[in-house]
């Protein structure tokens, strides 16, 4: 089993939302990101979202587009995300990451060449922004091969014929983009979330995690309600925005604030899995395994 | 050699170029955009409103001019201009602006949005927006903002919201990409006219489509003045729209060779240059596989080019195809050498080109002395030089 269909069946084993961060690698320097991919998994996340950075990001708003400019001002790269991931891996053998990205790195490696360095680093799944299913098939199938989940978006104008063919053509989870726009947009409607999710899970029964809006605590713990994951990603890199000159400084908000989500969508496991009365001794043995290992790293 | 051609197939694809690479909320406005147009391109009211419209508002057939003075100075090929500077707003670009925006009337949209890089399509597209009275954004790079500030002045005067677009390279892929993000944000109600045979299916078959009048035009027109085929099309690619409207008629042909015209810059040793097709790598960008300006890690370089057209740094995916086939052949002209095809056009046949056109210009100032004095060259004058006089000016040193 992989590590991200393991990683869904404990949280749904224990009524828990799976909190999905997402910094870009290298942001804002490449020695940054081990140190805040390991303090974020102490702060209680359940999977890595780890940017790659493009020339070009289409499909992003403002604040993930200047991530990606500082990125690649320190020469970050598909390559050099691979050896971040692959550093991470070294001291924690159990968070599944998931490469974000567009297609053009990868062509630009090769779609087996790719999959056989994503495996070395042994990245868990590929979210390829620009690759849709009916022209993923080739590289999904070798990520596949060597069992890492190609990732494929949803969005609110998807309908089921696409739901469908996400389900087919992926695996890991389905990211829910929960708004028309970029990421970092606006805000999201809950009432038209839930409905939207209603009609993916009569289509598809892989888990489902809504990202694109979920700015802090209050509208992950409204979104956790509905999915069964939350991704939070410009709220995080505004943070590393703001304190470009102190990047401990960002590193400690961000904990601060993934912490604060925590806490809210384990609110929402309470008041869904009333019977569960593990639950407190249940968060320090599974949520954070890796925490003595961490500790050690740090 | 190409007896029927038929492409793309119907995803979109040119061998292994074009399909369609966008994210996920872009799949059903392309989807929907691809069956209007599937329906409408068959539809004989349609094509009714679209020949008429280009008749009498864009001013077609435009003419195919003998350049015999030209032709004679540089000793070689007879010389015949496709002049569709002549069209309404000043380039080849209306021809495909009219029709998508009589596809948007159609499909209920009630916004329009753009990019630009001379300003050229940017333009194009405000006059119909303003004809049609639909809401018009464009999306411009901050840099081309700066060296087009009179198309931008003219888009304004049409009722268009101008937006300089700061991130990036701040010229026509960045453009480009503000484009995509708005459409991705406003779906419902907006219909994104992409100005180049580039971008998602259906983008290249339907611009080409829409374009393809250029050649069309120039076969019958070549036949009526000289009673045969040419023997050499020439026409300048940045995203290589004007080009293949040339081509596309003239594909199945075998005797008539196709050069198509990229920019050298400084000269394609340096680096400094947008000519994806001539140096650079197949790869995927704005919603297709095609050649692209990169580097190893597959980032994005940037272009460089005295015509801000021409600063792309990919191609149309039909283009990649075609070089691929062998069926065209791709060269590349520099600043310096484009300078000389606009002087040239400018003194010896009072015709002031674009600075995009002027490359087409400059290469067939090297092809024609090669042919024979019965050769017959259609060279694609795609737009006219008034959009450049402050650029050029300014390279003189005058202030105007």
């Amino acid at each position: 089993m992989s590590r991200l269909a393991a990683k869904f069946e404990e949280l749904a084993k224990t009524g828990r939302k799976a909190l999905i961060p997402f910094i870009t690698a290298g942001d804002p320097r490449p020695d940054f990101t081990v140190p805040m991919m390991h303090a974020m998994v102490k702060a209680g996340v359940d999977v890595i979202e780890l940017g790659v950075p493009f020339s070009d990001p289409m499909a992003d708003g403002p604040v993930i587009q200047r991530a990606s400019e500082r990125a690649l001002a320190h020469k970050m790269s598909l390559r050099r995300t691979l050896e971040i991931a692959a550093e991470f891996r070294k001291s924690d053998q159990l968070t599944p990451v998931v490469l974000m990205g567009y297609l053009n790195p990868i062509e630009a490696m090769g779609y087996e060449g790719f999959a056989n360095a994503a495996q070395r680093a042994e990245i868990d799944g590929v979210l390829t922004v620009d690759l849709p299913p009916e022209e993923g098939l080739e590289c999904s199938t070798l990520l596949k091969a060597r069992g890492i989940d190609p990732i494929f978006l949803l969005a609110p104008n998807s309908n089921d014929e696409r739901v469908k063919k996400m389900d087919a053509a992926g695996s890991g989870y389905i990211y829910y983009v929960s708004l028309k726009g970029v990421t970092g947009a606006g805000h999201l409607n809950p009432a038209d979330v839930k409905n939207k999710l209603q009609q993916i899970r009569a289509n598809t029964r892989l888990p489902v995690a809504i990202g694109f809006g979920v700015k802090d605590a209050q509208t992950a713990k409204t979104i956790a309600e509905i999915g069964d994951g939350v991704v939070i990603g410009s709220a995080l890199i505004s943070i590393i925005e703001a304190n470009l000159d102190d990047p401990e400084q960002a590193k400690n908000k961000i904990v601060e604030l993934l912490a604060s989500i925590r806490q809210a969508l384990d609110s929402v496991r309470m008041t869904e899995g009333g019977g569960l009365k593990t639950e407190n001794n249940l968060q320090s043995p599974v949520r954070h395994p890796l925490s003595s290992v961490n500790g050690a790293y740090e | 050699m190409i007896e029927k051609y038929n492409m793309p197939d119907e995803r979109g694809h040119f061998g292994p170029y074009g399909g369609i690479f966008v994210a996920e909320t872009l799949m059903p406005p392309i989807q929907e955009l691809n069956a209007a147009y599937q329906q409408y391109l068959k539809d004989p009211e349609f094509i009714a409103e679209l020949d008429a419209d280009l008749k009498y508002y864009v001013g077609r057939p435009s003419p195919l001019y003998h350049a015999e003075r030209w032709s004679r100075e540089l000793g070689g090929a007879q010389i015949y201009l496709k002049r569709e500077d002549l069209n309404h707003t000043g380039s080849h670009k209306i021809n495909n602006t009219v029709g998508q925006a009589l596809l948007a009337k159609r499909m209920g949209k009630t916004r329009i949005i753009a990019e630009t890089g001379a300003g050229q399509h940017g333009v194009a597209t405000a006059t119909v927006a303003a004809r049609l009275g639909l809401e018009c954004v464009v999306y411009m790079g901050a840099v081309d903002v700066a060296r087009q500030s009179l198309n931008v002045y003219r888009m304004k005067l049409l009722g268009a919201k101008v937006v300089a677009v700061e991130s990036g390279s701040k010229t026509l892929k960045d453009a480009l990409n503000e484009a995509l993000r708005d459409w991705v944000t406003n779906v419902d109600n907006t219909f994104y006219i992409i100005g180049t045979v580039a971008g998602p299916h259906p983008y290249p078959a339907m611009v080409r489509d829409f374009q393809a009048i250029i050649g069309r035009e120039c076969r019958q027109q070549c036949q009526e003045a000289t009673g045969r085929l040419p023997d050499a099309l020439v026409a300048c690619v940045g995203g290589g729209s004007n080009a293949i409207g040339l081509f596309y008629s003239f594909i199945e042909d075998e005797s008539v060779k196709m050069y198509g015209v990229e920019a050298a810059g400084d000269g394609i040793a340096t680096g400094r240059h947008s000519a994806p097709l001539c140096a650079g790598r197949p790869g995927v960008l704005h919603g297709n596989r095609t050649y692209l300006m990169a580097d190893d890690d597959g980032e994005i370089i940037e272009t460089h080019s005295i015509s801000a057209g021409l600063d792309y740094p990919g191609v149309g995916p039909e283009h990649a195809w075609l070089k691929d086939t062998g069926r065209a052949t791709y060269v590349n002209i520099t600043d310096t050498e484009a300078l000389e095809g606009f002087y040239a056009l400018t003194l010896m046949e009072g015709i002031i080109p674009a600075l995009e056109s002027s490359h087409a210009m400059a290469y067939t100032m090297k092809l024609a002395p090669t042919m024979n004095k019965d050769d017959i060259i259609i060279v694609n004058l795609s737009g006219r030089g008034d959009k450049d006089m402050q650029t050029m000016a300014k390279r003189e040193g005058i202030e105007l």
